[in-house]
């Protein structure tokens, strides 16, 4: 029979006397992908954190080099799939910046109410994945009914519900679905008035405040340190929001708030992303009523050559700060293309915050960096 | 009335009336253990489907619906997957250990089941120890799931196995002590004795806020001492992906599966004895037409209505709330479940003396 003693002695070969290693991942439910975490215990207590990458690496950067710039936009989408609308449209922001394409104000709102809905369904579908990891089943069910119908709207104008593609050079595919003003109003009136319930279920639960309120503290200096961007480091009191630093499209002609908070904790970082929902409503808000009639796409050559030289465009995903950089050498594909993942900087932080504590705040940490681990990868 | 009285009654004479004494005795035996046998596998059946069609309702969806009429033989379809798959043990398992462990657990369910008076005169041991044989009982079931988590030879295992072991051991105390309430006021360890003190009022009612507090104490005790949530440390999916039982699978895993839902139904059914009068009808003082009426429902259905009435309490509250942290949820326990319920124990000892209870 197998000398139960010996199960400590393997441990004890990788770590000093009583660390217990667990490699988390990458089939474990709570990092939501193929992340591999390599956890060194003392008990219950985490010492240390190592991310593990590299399972779902599909080298999108080297693909994108291949392909022309109209064909590259699409596989954008594969990167972070819960933004996927956001990403398409950094990239087509890039290449319209480097060939001087006018795009018309139709395509210009209709883009913006699409990204912000694309960060209102991000985020639901984190508020739902959140609780889960914190052990609260049921969010998830009520965040999702809200994220259907963004999804339905999104298939109705794009005809896709994850990966929407629905972005050229230039302005969008084709038009919006006539329906699409209601369907967004009828979204707009059911959000505003389930939010409440998120409140009640999860935001004022004693037990939930309890396991994020000063768990996974991330000072400012650390977040601009480690690099990150978005609600992680908009929780730590950085002002961080491309669309207010920034403004790309019509973000400077709504009003909107950027989302500070100060405590760097988990509950800052929930709520940080709750609240920027409700700032999400409050664009489309003037947007809807206000689209302008008029093309949906302007006038574009029919090969695409961006000119000799460095270009590089920033837009704010539901994660954070997403970059393209592109070096052209004058042809019609990319020379080098580099995407900034918002996730891959704020994963950084994750033993930084996470080591000390136990394993359940880890869950809490990282559930609230909220990563989508192609979007690590890439 | 319909009553399980005469039944048991009826059999008891009819043996003892056609064999001798010991071979009569041996036969009832014999039917008890069929009978439990039985009861456990409809209460798995009934709890598993319970449990799924409460959280659909919770979760804004529809739940089994597929297999009969509403979803009805859905735990059966799930009972024969999980019979006809294959029963994994790990390489470097302890084999022995690890399939002694949920039959262990099992074991526990078992002998919990024997002082529950179920109707009327309906009980099958009468143990005048009852409430001292089930928090000793009880007890056991931390040496199963250690066992599984032990034998299992993986480190999530051993540590559902660990969190499991701190869990049950201190919420044993604040259990022990909200049951010790209804104890001093009744004035008797013997569960019959228990509810008949309680012909004229259940204790909830008739032991002041006392009882009330006492109620609050064993709900959540009992609700970490079957790990279920908001204290399921032992499995935490999102940490442990299973705990204790991540290596289980097939039969093993059913059996785990099932002693869960068994525990829920006993602990209810020790609640609702203890804090709700078991079998006994709802009285009010002197409204004689209304106690009557009361008195033509069965035994049995005032005893299964308040158990899953429990039972729905704590399912309500793993479908609502979040877990807990290893060390919140021993503090809980230490710092604030156990003091209270000793001062709570101490009143009760004072309203028991002075007679100040109905």
């Amino acid at each position: 029979m197998y000398n139960q003693t010996e199960i400590i002695k393997d441990t004890s070969e990788l770590g000093a006397e009583g660390e217990l290693v667990i490699n988390m991942g990458p089939q474990h439910p709570a990092t939501h992908g193929v992340l591999h975490l390599v956890v060194t215990l003392n008990g219950e207590t985490i010492k240390k954190i190592e991310p593990h990458l590299g399972y779902i690496h599909r080298s999108i950067e080297k693909m994108c080099e291949s392909l022309t710039y109209r064909q590259f936009i699409y596989v954008t989408s594969r990167m972070d799939y819960l933004s996927s609308h956001i990403n398409n449209l950094g990239c087509a922001l890039l290449v319209e910046k480097g060939m001087a394409i006018e795009v018309p104000d139709r395509a210009k709102y209709i883009r913006v109410i699409l990204s912000e809905l694309t960060r209102i369904a991000s985020h639901e579908l984190w508020l739902g994945a959140m609780a889960m990891d914190l052990g609260a089943f049921t969010p998830f069910f009520y965040a999702f009914r809200e994220r259907e119908m963004i999804t339905d709207i999104m298939e109705d104008t794009c005809g896709a519900r994850l990966t929407m593609n629905y972005i050229v050079p230039g302005g969008l595919m084709y038009d919006i679905h006539p329906d699409f003003q209601k369907k967004v109003k009828a979204f707009i009136t059911q959000f505003k008035s389930k939010v409440t319930e998120y409140e009640d279920l999860v935001t004022n639960n004693v037990i939930f405040q309890s396991r994020t309120k000063g768990v996974g503290i991330l000072s400012a200096e650390d977040a601009i340190s480690y690099g990150c961007t978005g609600p992680v480091a908009r929780a730590s009191g950085v002002s961080c929001d491309i669309r207010k630093l920034y403004p790309y499209e019509v973000y400077d002609k709504v009003e909107f708030d950027e989302v500070l908070e100060t405590a760097g904790d988990s509950f800052a970082r929930y709520i940080v992303r709750v609240k920027e929902m409700n700032q999400s409503i409050r664009i489309i808000e003037q947007l809807i009523d206000n689209i302008p009639e008029g093309d949906f796409v302007g006038k574009t050559k029919n090969v695409l050559k961006l000119p000799k030289g460095e270009f590089y465009t920033r837009v704010e995903t539901a994660r954070g700060e997403f970059g393209v950089y592109i070096v052209s050498e004058g042809g019609t594909t990319p020379h080098r293309i580099k995407f900034r993942s918002p996730g891959f900087s704020n994963l950084s932080v994750l033993n930084h915050i996470a080591a000390g504590s136990k394993i359940g705040d880890l869950m809490a940490s990282m559930g609230t960096l909220d990563l989508v681990i192609p979007d690590i990868d890439r | 009335m319909f009553s399980l009285e005469g039944i048991t009654t009826n059999v008891q004479d009819w043996l003892f009336m056609k064999f001798n004494p010991t071979l009569a005795l041996a036969m009832e035996c014999v039917i008890v253990i069929l009978l439990a046998i039985s009861l456990f596998a409809i209460l798995g059946l009934v709890l598993v489907l319970m449990e799924r069609k409460v959280a659909a309702h919770i979760q804004i969806r529809l739940g089994p619906n597929r297999v009969g009429p509403g979803g009805m033989f859905q735990t059966v379809a799930d009972t024969l997957k999980l019979i006809m798959k294959e029963g994994l043990v790990p390489d470097l398992a302890d084999k022995f250990l690890f399939n002694l462990a949920p039959f262990v657990v099992m074991m526990v369910g078992m002998l919990l089941l024997a002082p529950i008076a179920f109707a009327k005169n309906f009980q099958i041991w009468d143990i005048n120890i009852g409430v001292l044989y089930i928090s000793s009982v009880s007890s056991l079931s931390v040496i199963g799931i250690l066992m599984a988590g032990w034998a299992s030879n993986n480190k999530y295992s051993l540590l559902g196995a660990m969190r499991s072991g701190a869990q049950i051991v201190s919420y044993e105390l604040s259990a022990g002590f909200a049951v010790l309430t209804i104890v001093v006021l009744t004035g008797s360890l013997q569960l019959s004795e228990i509810v008949n003190a309680q012909q004229n009022g259940w204790w909830i009612f008739k032991g002041h806020i006392p009882a009330v507090i006492a109620f609050v104490l064993y709900i959540i005790a009992v609700t970490a001492e079957t790990n279920r949530a908001p204290f399921d440390l032992a499995e935490a999916e999102s940490e442990l992906t299973a705990g204790f039982h991540t290596e289980y699978s097939g039969m093993r895993f059913a059996l785990f599966f099932l002693a869960e839902y068994i525990n829920i139904f006993i602990v209810c059914a020790i609640g609702a004895t203890l804090f709700f009068g078991g079998w006994m009808p709802l009285h009010i003082g002197n409204w004689e037409a209304f106690n009557h009426i009361m008195d033509y429902i069965p035994s049995s259905v005032w005893f299964m209505g308040k158990t899953f009435f429990l039972i729905f309490l704590i399912m309500w509250f793993r479908w609502t709330f979040p877990r807990l942290r290893v060390d919140q949820l021993l503090n809980l326990e230490w710092k604030y479940l156990l003091p209270i319920s000793l001062f709570n124990l101490l009143l009760v000892a004072v309203i028991a003396i002075l007679g100040w209870h109905f």
